[in-house]
């Protein structure tokens, strides 16, 4: 059992409650091998995708799992909704619940709206990426991935590599990880690693070479191309130089490491195409677990008690 | 019409006074302040000791504290142009109840209070409407912009007692220099709301770890250090008077330390949230607990409690910034910064007497004596035929938060909730009694 009606962070749960929603998730990757991928669990429930930032992938996929779990589902997306006209985002997302949604999948630019959006509504609010905050799901996907593939995730080396500051992947990875057991590296330039992270008991490398060195999970994250003349980096070349993945760099890893990538990827920038493509990458593997997780979640934030 | 306030502890650190005893009130003034001044036989008309007046109310303050209206130099009354958020009349409603007797608007209105014309609006306002006295703080530059020095003279004519951008920082250094350099000619303080505005960019709360794991975009304490350190550096150079708003940070509070040092003309205040809470009411992404300097780290309560212990801070003053309840029901990120502090103010200070930060004289100067100086206003004292602004305290009165019966129209508090010790229960300005 969930202990809260929605899912706004990976901080908000407890390590049985992740551990709940992975070992839920693989059933339904059983139902996703199927030929008749639908389950009838949560018919007659609606759910509402509410995008105030574009993003197809992660919508699509929360949409096929919602779908798949045989609920209805209404995309609301900014530029066809009324927050165009200055409405509220309050008072968007009161005539979301008053459509009759059970489930809403929020991202938005601001760090804190589905924590707004739960604690004024009485649907289930998923937090699909707010701000620099948290994307909840992609971790627990990502976990999902680390765990088929490696049997475990105690003990292991993960380095997350890339603007960690903003980013709510890297955010949510740490404490998803961190919570069980994982021993976890962040690498990047100073400018994108806040000094005071260490206090969350990870490990911090400036150094690429250096924090690649002997990790079993490499996972690399998009780098945003307007943080250069902001002062965060020079040029994409110089990052892509000095934190890029190539080859070379991992072959410093061990020699069974996965590689990841919460997409979208700019290639030959943070990677290049013959890693993402080649035999140690899981990247679309994370995709179709992405269903499985977000399946998980509905289905059990569903039978929370209110 | 005379009040009589009998057997109060009478607290008036203007006169050294810490005793049991009398006022008289006559005309709006104060009369007489003594040990027992005889019942009902107040001086006549012709020096003669009436009766039993009819004319003359009683007030048995037995138990209570009886000291000086309060002097807030520090609030956003927002009208002219945000009367939604408040107005000139429950502004001085709501300070009445938190037992402030003076308060003093900063500019950042709609207009702008950068000429004169805005100066007489808002103390035509204040006259007609006001609950009690309203000081207008004049713009240190024309519509805030930080670009061309206000008419600091014409504004100081009209009636404005300090000048300031609050809000905004004077980011150019020169424009800071020519306002204190400039302002000396008409002896008004330039009050200074320190921020570095490239180093503080986009910041919604303290940066730090709490800031990251939020995903908030931090401000660090150092946007406000700098700021306040060229000031300093600044007011050493032309002898003009510097104030600096809204201490915050432990660092600010060192610099001011040692510039007091060193002998420069230079004075501070804090606000009772900074010494109150932490940065940790933000978790939840509380939005009532955004403000501009934004809530810090424990350790930099404990330097504020420390400068107000030793006098680095001289001055306790509200911020008192109102908002509308939709302003604040919004993403955290675009939010406006404000806690509304009129009510609260004088119950949260007071428990830095209750901890032995401050004497509970020592909390006068701060909240009323101090601030009357550096704006060289006679206010802030039961001085024999000054205003008779004087306020009542049940020191031993518990009582909750409750932001919906606050009388401002903001009710964007922080301390909703919380359980209090010790309020004024009755406000008497200009010899005219409030009471609750
Ligand atoms: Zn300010």
């Amino acid at each position: 059992m969930l202990n809260n009606k929605d899912l706004l962070g990976i901080k908000e749960l407890s390590v049985q409650e992740i551990n709940l929603i992975l070992d839920t998730a693989a059933g339904f990757k059983d139902v996703l091998g199927r030929d008749i991928k639908k389950v009838p669990a949560l018919r007659g429930k609606t759910t509402v995708n509410l995008f105030f930032e574009p993003s197809t992938r992660t919508r699509t996929s929360f949409e096929l799992a919602a779908k798949r779990l045989s609920t209805d589902v209404i995309n609301f997306s900014v530029p066809t909704s009324s927050v165009v006209k200055g409405e509220s985002l309050i008072d968007t997302a009161l005539t979301v619940q008053a459509l009759g949604a059970d489930f809403i999948i929020i991202r938005h630019a601001s760090s804190g709206v589905p924590h707004l959006l739960a604690k004024n509504l009485n649907a289930s609010v998923i937090n699909a990426g707010d701000g620099t905050n948290e994307h909840p799901t992609q971790a627990l996907l990502d976990a999902f991935t680390i765990q088929e593939k490696k049997r475990k995730i105690a003990g292991l080396e993960i380095a997350i590599v890339g603007d960690i500051m903003h980013s709510r992947v890297a955010k949510s990875n740490i404490y998803c990880l961190t919570a069980l057991g994982a021993r976890v590296r962040l690498i990047g330039p100073p400018t994108l690693i806040p000094e005071n992270l260490k206090a969350m008991g990870v490990s911090v490398f400036h150094n690429m070479e250096d924090g690649v060195k002997g990790v079993d999970v490499l996972i690399m994250l998009r780098i945003q191309m307007e943080r250069q003349g902001k002062g965060f980096f020079p040029s994409t070349d110089e990052y892509s130089k000095n934190w890029g993945l190539t080859p070379e760099r991992l072959c410093l890893a061990k020699e069974d490491v996965i590689v990841m990538h919460p997409g979208p990827m700019n290639r030959g920038i943070e990677i290049v195409s013959e890693i993402a493509d080649g035999p140690k990458s899981v990247i679309l593997e994370q995709v179709t677990n992405g269903i499985a997780v977000r399946m998980s979640v509905m289905y059990l934030l569903s039978g929370v008690k209110r | 019409m005379r009040i009589h306030i009998q057997n109060g502890r009478i607290i008036d650190p203007s006169q050294g006074l810490n005793t049991i005893g009398d006022i008289l009130i006559e005309d709006g003034k104060i009369k007489e302040v003594r040990e027992t001044i005889p019942p009902h036989t107040p001086l006549g008309k012709r020096g003669r000791r009436g009766g039993n007046s009819p004319d003359t109310r009683i007030i048995d303050a037995r138990d209570m504290i009886v000291i000086p209206g309060l002097v807030d130099m520090h609030v956003h009354l927002r009208e002219p142009g945000f009367e939604h958020k408040e107005t000139i009349k429950t502004g001085t409603m709501a300070a009445v109840k938190g037992g402030f007797t003076t308060v003093c608007c900063m500019p950042n209105t709609f207009p702008v209070n950068d000429n004169a014309s805005v100066t007489e609006f808002i103390k035509r306002k204040a006259s007609q409407e006001g609950y009690c006295t309203v000081l207008p703080i004049g713009a240190i530059t024309k519509g805030q912009k930080g670009e061309e020095l206000a008419e600091i003279g014409t504004m100081r004519k009209e009636g404005c007692v300090a000048f300031s951008d609050d809000g905004q920082p004077v980011m150019n250094s020169l424009i800071m220099r020519r306002a204190l350099e400039y302002s000396k000619a008409f002896n008004v303080p330039v009050i200074s709301h320190s921020e570095d505005l490239s180093l503080s960019e986009g910041g919604v709360m303290n940066e730090g770890l709490l800031s990251v794991t939020l995903g908030l975009r931090g401000s660090p304490a150092e946007a406000e250090q700098i700021m306040i350190f060229r000031d300093i550096v600044l007011a050493e150079l032309t002898g003009g008077k510097l104030h600096i708003a809204h201490v915050s940070t432990k660092g600010s509070v060192d610099v001011i330390r040692n510039a007091k040092k060193r002998g420069v003309h230079v004075t501070a205040e804090t606000c009772p949230h900074y010494f109150s809470i932490t940065e940790d009411a933000v978790k939840g992404y509380d939005t009532n607990a955004k403000v501009n300097p934004p809530l810090r780290t424990a350790q930099d309560v404990e330097a504020i409690k420390d400068g107000l212990r030793d006098g680095t801070i001289d001055v306790i003053a509200t911020d008192h910034a109102p908002h509308h309840r939709d302003e604040k029901l919004r993403e955290f990120d675009t939010a406006p910064s404000g806690i509304s502090g009129l009510e609260t103010a004088f119950s949260l200070s007071m428990r830095l007497v209750g901890s032995h930060i401050l004497t509970f004289s020592q909390l006068i100067e701060k909240m009323a004596l101090n601030p009357a100086r550096i704006l060289q206003i006679d206010k802030g004292t039961l001085g024999v035929g000054s205003d008779a602004d004087v306020v009542i305290i049940d020191e031993k009165k518990e009582y909750t938060v409750e932001s919906h019966k606050f009388i401002s129209k903001g009710k964007n508090t922080p301390f909703n909730g919380w359980g209090l010790r010790g309020m004024p229960v009755i406000t008497i300005y200009k010899g005219k009694v409030y009471e609750w």
